[in-house]
């Protein structure tokens, strides 16, 4: 008998299979760049809350997150409203039962949606910074992983509404986001607007007039290096995402490589050069800020733009994110210490927003309505992901307060909820940042 | 407000999602789906405006 071919033995699955293999790498970034962003005496909570929730979201999403996400082609619900399909859901059997993980195109969406999952449910822990209860997290992520982010998957990878914009009203090819710009990136960062208003700020944080302190991160060495290894891991995010969900050529995998670098690069050197001027000096939170989002901003269609189009999305993210950091902190009042809403939502939304622009396929010009099936996706985020998120984490509030007491959070996450600190053999220095 | 602020960014995505259904025309499709935009910009106004107070315990 003649063996089947699976897709993993195919060249294009090959390379899907072992970028798929980097993208916990990304994880790994995202958790070390919130732990340096944070106070030394929160350090080792805050790696933990990290490693917790994308063991959460990894079990939580296997039980019942791919049940509802499902992949292109296979069982779903779907509503026929004046003869258009409107895929809403997809209707897999809970624990993957019945589903072969043979190395197929689906198998591989499956193993893709677990992944993102986890980043996605590491993208709120760097906004809560220092007041988030360790299971008040896992609860929280189990909400993100089984309910919120596997829908808004479904609608744009696997063959929902979002992805047949294109087949049912002729918007372009429907929603791009190989690489999740807006299921991953923007459904966390709305996550950790959400969680950040639920919880509030940190204990003075704002003076009695509302004028922000600034509370520095402990470790930009954390920061730094976590730049390095997120780098890495969108790589393989960006890679097997295009393969997956945009059929590209392996070779495209170059592309890939040169447009997610020089994405990340210009935006990171525009935070740079921007601090530069306003402050006199580099910042290196902002610039890794500037630099992971431009990450975010590569992955909607990475492989469908030139590299042209990759420096100046780049540089817009940079921007974007360098300044309204700033503005968040000031105006608005929200209290994110590592930059995850500007970092992963705004960055996220321009990502989506620039494909419908930038993009171009092999032999044709943008094709029509791209555009708007883009803003679709991001109308969509904001006003259904949003307020989805919103409630669900308001009513799990309601059941089980998600602050920690003000006494725990003036000994640190590290003591109050580890027993011990992350650096026991340093000293433990006052809040010397704080005006009194 | 928060409550409104909520309803209003469902309410605008309501207004895109039957803009594709009901309309045919390009043009009324665009229109619609910026207005449903606009009244989402409405509720994350009203969100960002309920969140302005500070808790007492974070002073």
């Amino acid at each position: 008998m003649i063996p089947v071919t699976v897709f993993a033995e195919t060249p294009a699955g090959a390379i899907c299979l072992f970028s798929l293999l980097l993208v916990p790498l990304a994880m790994a970034g995202l958790a070390l760049i919130a732990t340096g962003l944070g106070r030394s005496r929160s350090a080792a909570h805050a790696m933990l809350a990290s490693l917790c929730a994308v063991a959460v979201a990894s079990i939580v999403y296997v039980v019942c997150g791919f049940s509802w996400s499902g992949f292109a082609g296979g069982p779903a619900h779907v509503w026929l409203l004046r003869g258009k399909s409107w895929n809403w859901i997809a209707a897999q059997p809970f624990f993957l039962r019945g589903f072969v993980l043979d190395g197929s195109p689906a198998s591989l969406a499956a193993v893709f949606g677990m992944f993102g999952a986890g980043l996605a449910a590491i993208i709120p822990l760097s906004a809560t910074m220092d007041r988030w209860r360790l299971r008040a997290i896992c609860a929280s992520t189990a909400l993100l992983a089984g309910c919120t982010y596997p829908i808004f998957a479904h609608w744009a990878w696997s063959g929902g509404w979002l992805a047949q914009l294109g087949v049912n009203y002729g918007l372009g090819q429907g929603l791009f986001d190989s690489g999740g710009a807006g299921t991953i990136q923007v459904v966390g960062g709305l996550t950790a607007l959400s969680m950040v208003w639920i919880l509030g700020p940190r204990r003075d944080k704002y003076s009695a007039e509302g004028m922000p302190t600034a509370i520095p991160g402990h470790s930009p060495v954390y920061v730094v290096f976590g730049c390095f290894l997120a780098w890495v891991g969108w790589l393989g995010l960006n890679s097997s995402g295009a393969i997956l969900f945009q059929h590209i050529l392996p070779g495209k995998v170059a592309l890939i490589a040169v447009n997610t670098t020089l994405s990340a690069a210009s935006a990171g050197m525009m935070a740079l050069l921007i601090t530069r001027i306003r402050f006199g000096r580099p910042d290196a939170s902002i610039t890794a800020n500037g630099w992971v989002g431009g990450l975010v901003a590569s992955s909607a269609a990475t492989a469908l733009l030139n590299p042209a189009s990759s420096l100046i999305i780049g540089i817009i993210a940079g921007v974007l994110v360098t300044y309204t950091v700033d503005w968040f902190e000031m105006w608005l009042k929200v209290d994110d210490p590592g930059g995850a809403i500007p970092a992963h939502a705004l960055a996220g939304i321009w990502g989506l927003l620039a494909a419908g622009v930038f993009a171009r396929f092999p032999g044709q010009s943008s094709p029509d309505g791209q555009w708007l099936a883009q803003v679709i996706g991001v109308a969509t985020l904001v006003g259904f992901v949003l307020p989805l998120t919103y409630s669900l984490n308001w009513l799990l509030d309601r059941v089980y307060p998600q602050r920690v007491e003000s006494d725990g959070e003036r000994q640190g996450m590290d003591l109050h909820e580890l027993g011990a600190g992350a650096y026991p053999e340093f000293v433990v220095h006052s809040d010397e940042f704080i005006q009194r | 407000m928060k409550l409104a602020g909520v309803l209003f960014l469902l309410a605008g995505w309501m207004i895109v999602l039957s803009a594709l259904d009901l309309l045919r025309s390009n043009t009324a499709l665009i229109a619609f789906v910026l207005a449903g935009i606009a009244v989402e910009s409405i509720g994350l106004i009203l969100l960002l405006r309920s969140h302005l107070r500070l808790p007492e315990e974070t002073r």
